[in-house]
């Protein structure tokens, strides 16, 4: 076997230039496979539903064909961007503000234990309840309006970052705080030299949970009661038989989703910068 | 006139209580350190080794027993920035590239102002070797570079003593002997008091000026050997017949204890 291999590579060796074209070859056919696959995929699954709507004869207010769909997507288009501009509006101040009180929670909790092991179990639970079950809950205490949207996309979102969050605070290596015990750091400098950094990693995946959870929360809010928006966009278009609107509309708020998400993820590519499963 | 010594304990005990049983880490350990000397630190594990390095670091408080930094508390020590620390790992900040990492002792607690003979971050890493690497994360480094930069950065400020907790137990053999000798030239160049804790006969006999072997359960002194070999030590002496002689009764004295 070992043989085998030493023969193999000795005849490999003169030809260098050869392997390592070949190397780069495979590189790029692999590079050029991660994009082409999923878009094969995508195109097979749509391929799919058009032939069943096809062949079994669905009714347009049953299921929509895709390029009925997409006609809906291209004439409405004006009607789904009024009706994103507040869903959009509403995820997003309530990500801000959710998150930020997540932060703030986390580093009061990580400051105080007293406080962290009387409320934490709290937040899990919370945590542990459904956003569909949550959503109701909040429109029947706050009532119609944007304000109440916000409100609950930003409870949604607090949950998972302040556990996250804290878990991250905590997530100091005791070597770490050994060192700067050493170099006698105050404990606000051990806060923002070390805890903060440490605890990046984790709230940035907090962060992009919270993208889907904030949106989730915006169009939830909107169920009950709303004029405009995504979730009452939904609402109108199911009870009125559009399936094709109601696609569409579904389409409009994962695009979003999605943006949302990417625009996270591009922030934490450019802030956490290190490697994060290496232990140093 | 003789300079206080670096390093001075006396009767030094720690526990360590938890929720079973409570542990004798140290008992009743005294010893003194010479100014400029290397001192290095022998036992088998859960001997206290670490333990020692912890207390004279002013991280774990003795129950039991003073210890004296160049004449002061530990902690009057540890906050006038006279003592370096290099972890069994080298603690670097993931986020920081190489420099910063340095740095770091420049930025938090007492900031000492680096008087005019101390080496700076820049002078530190030419002197671990690492120069040029200033702008590389620590995931870019081998082991090896970055327990350098490790030591780069328990140096600035000028410390007069080292503490080195096992640094290269973690690093192949090959960079370990390569270490061993950058780190005697080190102590050459800076004159640094050095207590560095080893579980190997060989690094210890070829470091230390003199071995402190620690017994364990509970970890006190067992001996205190000192090493004569030819100065500046190379490599090559581990060789010799008279090397070999000393790490044989190191062997000896570790197996009595």
């Amino acid at each position: 076997m070992q043989t085998g291999q030493l023969a193999a590579r000795s005849t490999v060796a003169p030809t260098a230039d050869a392997a390592e074209r070949a190397f780069l070859a495979e590189q790029r056919w692999e590079r050029w496979r991660r994009v082409v696959l999923p878009l094969l995929g995508g195109a097979a699954l749509l391929l799919v539903w058009w032939a069943l709507v096809e062949v079994f004869q669905v009714k347009p207010f049953i299921a929509p064909a895709p390029q009925v769909v997409a006609r809906t997507f291209y004439d409405k288009f004006g009607l789904l961007m009024t009706n994103l501009a507040p869903t959009a509006l509403e995820a997003v101040g309530g990500f801000l503000l959710g998150n930020f009180a997540a932060i703030v929670t986390a580093t009061v909790f990580v400051h105080c234990r007293s406080l962290e092991q009387a409320f934490f179990p709290v937040a899990v639970l919370i945590n542990s309840i459904p956003v569909v079950a949550k959503a109701p809950i909040l429109v029947l205490l706050l009532g119609n309006g944007l304000a109440p949207k916000i409100a609950i996309a930003g409870i949604i979102c607090y949950f998972p970052t302040l556990v996250n969050m804290v878990r991250g605070l905590q997530a100091v290596s005791p070597q770490a705080m050994e060192l700067m015990h050493v170099l006698s750091a105050s404990r606000r400098e051990v806060f923002f030299k070390l805890r903060v950094p440490t605890s990046l990693p984790f709230l940035f995946s907090a962060l992009k949970i919270a993208t889907s959870t904030a949106t989730v929360g915006a169009i939830v809010g909107e169920w009950i009661g709303s004029q405009v928006g995504i979730g009452a966009l939904i609402i109108q278009a199911t009870y009125n038989f559009d399936s094709a609107l109601l696609y569409a509309t579904v389409l409009c708020g994962s695009a979003f989703s999605v943006l949302f998400f990417l625009v996270i993820r591009t922030i934490e590519q450019l802030v956490v910068r290190w490697d994060t499963g290496v232990t140093l | 006139m003789s300079p206080a010594p670096a390093l001075q304990c006396e009767g030094v005990s720690v526990r360590f209580v938890s929720n079973r049983q409570s542990v004798t880490a140290l008992e009743d350990v005294s010893l003194t350190v010479e100014a400029g000397s290397l001192l290095t630190v022998l036992g088998p594990s859960g001997c206290g080794k670490s333990t020692l390095l912890r207390v004279i670091a002013d991280i774990v408080r003795p129950q039991a027993g003073a210890v004296r930094v160049l004449g002061a508390s530990a902690e009057a020590a540890r906050r006038s920035r006279q003592i370096g620390f290099v972890f069994q790992d080298a603690t670097l900040l993931p986020w920081r590239n190489v420099i910063d990492n340095v740095r770091l002792p420049l930025e938090v607690g007492t900031r000492p102002a680096l008087s005019a003979g101390a080496m700076g971050p820049e002078e530190l890493l030419r002197l671990v070797g690492l120069a040029g690497w200033e702008r590389a994360l620590p995931h870019e480094l081998s082991g090896g570079m970055r327990q350098r930069v490790a030591i780069a950065r328990a140096l600035l400020g000028g410390p007069r003593i080292l503490l080195m907790d096992e640094p290269f137990g973690a690093v192949d053999e090959i960079t370990r002997d390569r270490l061993n000798e950058e780190l005697l030239r080190i102590w050459r160049e800076t004159g640094t008091t050095i207590v560095f804790v080893t579980h190997s006969i060989y690094e210890a006999a070829f470091l230390g000026s003199s071995v402190l072997v620690l017994a364990a359960n509970p970890g006190r002194v067992c001996e205190i050997v000192p090493i004569r070999l030819d100065e500046p030590r190379m490599l090559s002496v581990r060789e010799s017949p008279e090397f070999m002689r000393q790490a044989a009764h190191l062997r000896a004295v570790l197996e009595m204890c």
